[in-house]
């Protein structure tokens, strides 16, 4: 089994269409697929549901989706960074849909998506305005809010090291939505820095394991979005 | 009466008051913005595991400049270090902590407090972009969540109150406050005054306080050093 497209992003990205559903791994710029982003860019599907933790910060990465028109509705945490021009001006002309979503909710709903579980119970937002419309109910004198787990058709991921298989170990903090995001999307596609052998990752170290990953492609020097918007980038 | 910005805490000195209750081994996690100063103060002889909610246990200071590792930051999106025995986790895991009770302190910001306990501190709720971030988890699971902040707004308008005003991030979740005037408890619905500063009387205190501020034994002085 070998799911490595080989190393060129734009082919792992190549059948997204319009309207699909994408997750998008990273917190901030820490673990953002941005050379998966960029190829998605260039291959510019519209209307698509983008769910990441942010909404952007510069003139790159999902900014920059948002700046090409390809967006019609984020679920997301916090969209505010940096520089969040371009989420702000979509989201107050009214040309960009948000779903706001407390983070350990956005994570959890993204977990049962991937575990099968259709809806669970968090005591975040319970009483506030967050929860307005959602099921609730008391369990040992306590006030919990129903969530309902979150899919997409495609997931965006960067990983340090892959193997041909698709087991993935991450880079430091870098990891934080990858492992989730890898279970709950139809078509997982994965961004690594180096692609090994078969056995040349420790069973023992494995976070994210294969079954997860549908496809690989190689990245050896990935950007960062934090030296990216220093350096004052624009995509494309 | 007197005027309380002359004699008021800095925010450095609210952040050592708190830091002053933080246990030795303690797993706390410190809000984006001015709670994170409180890491600064932690006692001497006393070690703390601080947790952010992208992933990091046991994260140490920033790095000095040119260092920063970007897939290095916290919750507040900035470079930080490692401390020996760190580990890294994903977001379930990481909120796992948060709401499972795993923590053992949670050190937040805050718009208003209520006697309540219930905390606003993630929106003004006039227009804009909303951001809730992890605002509404951190309130949950601690066996801690104290608020440090200013004892009134920038107008002189309490912050602490009967009931909050602004849009909520938890409902009875708050359990300490330390403002820039006092240390009160949230007890049985009510605020229960433990530390004042000496220089103010209790009928000035209670004057900038939205709130009965009750009395359950002797009040002490809050007293912390010149930083």
């Amino acid at each position: 089994m070998d799911k490595t497209i080989g190393d060129v992003a734009a082919a792992a990205v190549a059948d997204i269409p319009d309207g699909a559903s994408v997750m998008i791994g990273g917190f901030g710029g820490s673990g953002a697929p941005i050379e998966l982003i960029h190829a998605l860019i260039d291959r510019g599907p519209r209307n698509l549901t983008v769910i990441n933790n942010n909404a952007g910060n510069g003139r790159i990465g999902i900014a920059a989706m948002i700046d090409a028109g390809m967006v019609r509705k984020i679920v997301c945490s916090f969209p505010k960074s940096k520089d969040p021009r371009a989420f702000t001006e979509a989201y107050l002309a009214g040309r960009i849909e948000l779903e706001l979503v407390p983070q350990g909710t956005l994570a959890e709903r993204i977990r049962a998506g991937g575990a099968g579980i259709p809806a669970f119970y968090t005591p975040t937002s319970f009483g506030t305005e967050l929860a307005a419309g959602k099921p609730t109910a008391e369990f040992d004198g306590r006030g919990y809010v129903q969530e309902r787990w979150l899919k997409a058709d495609y997931a965006l991921v960067k990983a340090e090291t892959a193997d041909r298989h698709g087991n993935l170990v991450y880079r430091k903090a870098g990891r934080n939505f990858g492992p989730l995001m890898c279970m709950a999307a139809a078509t997982t596609i994965v961004q690594a820095t180096r692609i090994v052998a078969p056995g040349e990752i420790d069973p023992e170290q494995v976070v994210t394991p294969g079954i997860f990953v549908k496809r690989l492609v190689r990245v050896e020097t990935p950007q960062q979005e934090e030296d990216l918007n220093r350096a004052e980038a624009v995509y494309p | 009466m007197t005027d309380i910005s002359d004699i008021k805490l800095s925010n450095a000195q609210i952040a050592w008051r708190a830091a002053q209750d933080i246990e030795d081994g303690a797993y706390v996690n410190l809000g984006i913005g001015f709670p994170e100063m409180v890491a600064r103060y932690q006692v001497e002889g006393r070690q703390a595991i601080y947790h952010t909610e992208n992933g990091i246990l046991d994260f140490g200071p920033a790095p000095a400049p040119g260092e920063e590792d970007w897939d290095l930051i916290n919750a507040g999106k900035k470079a930080v270090t490692l401390n020996p025995g760190a580990a890294f986790f994903h977001h379930a895991d990481s909120f796992a902590m948060v709401r499972g009770g795993h923590l053992d302190v949670a050190i937040l910001g805050a718009f208003e407090v209520a006697e309540t306990g219930d905390l606003a501190n993630w929106s003004v709720g006039k227009g804009g972009v909303p951001a809730v971030g992890g605002a509404m988890d951190l309130v949950h699971g601690a066996g801690r969540v104290a608020v440090i902040t200013d004892h009134v707004t920038k107008t002189g308008a309490p912050k602490l109150v009967e009931r909050c005003s602004l849009p909520l991030t938890g409902v009875g979740c708050v359990t300490r406050v330390y403002t820039s005037l006092a240390v009160v408890d949230i007890e049985g619905g009510r605020f229960v005054l433990r530390e004042k500063l000496p220089a103010i009387s209790m009928g000035d205190l209670q004057a900038v306080t939205g709130a009965t501020l009750n009395l359950d034994g002797p009040v002490a002085d809050l007293t912390v050093p010149e930083l």
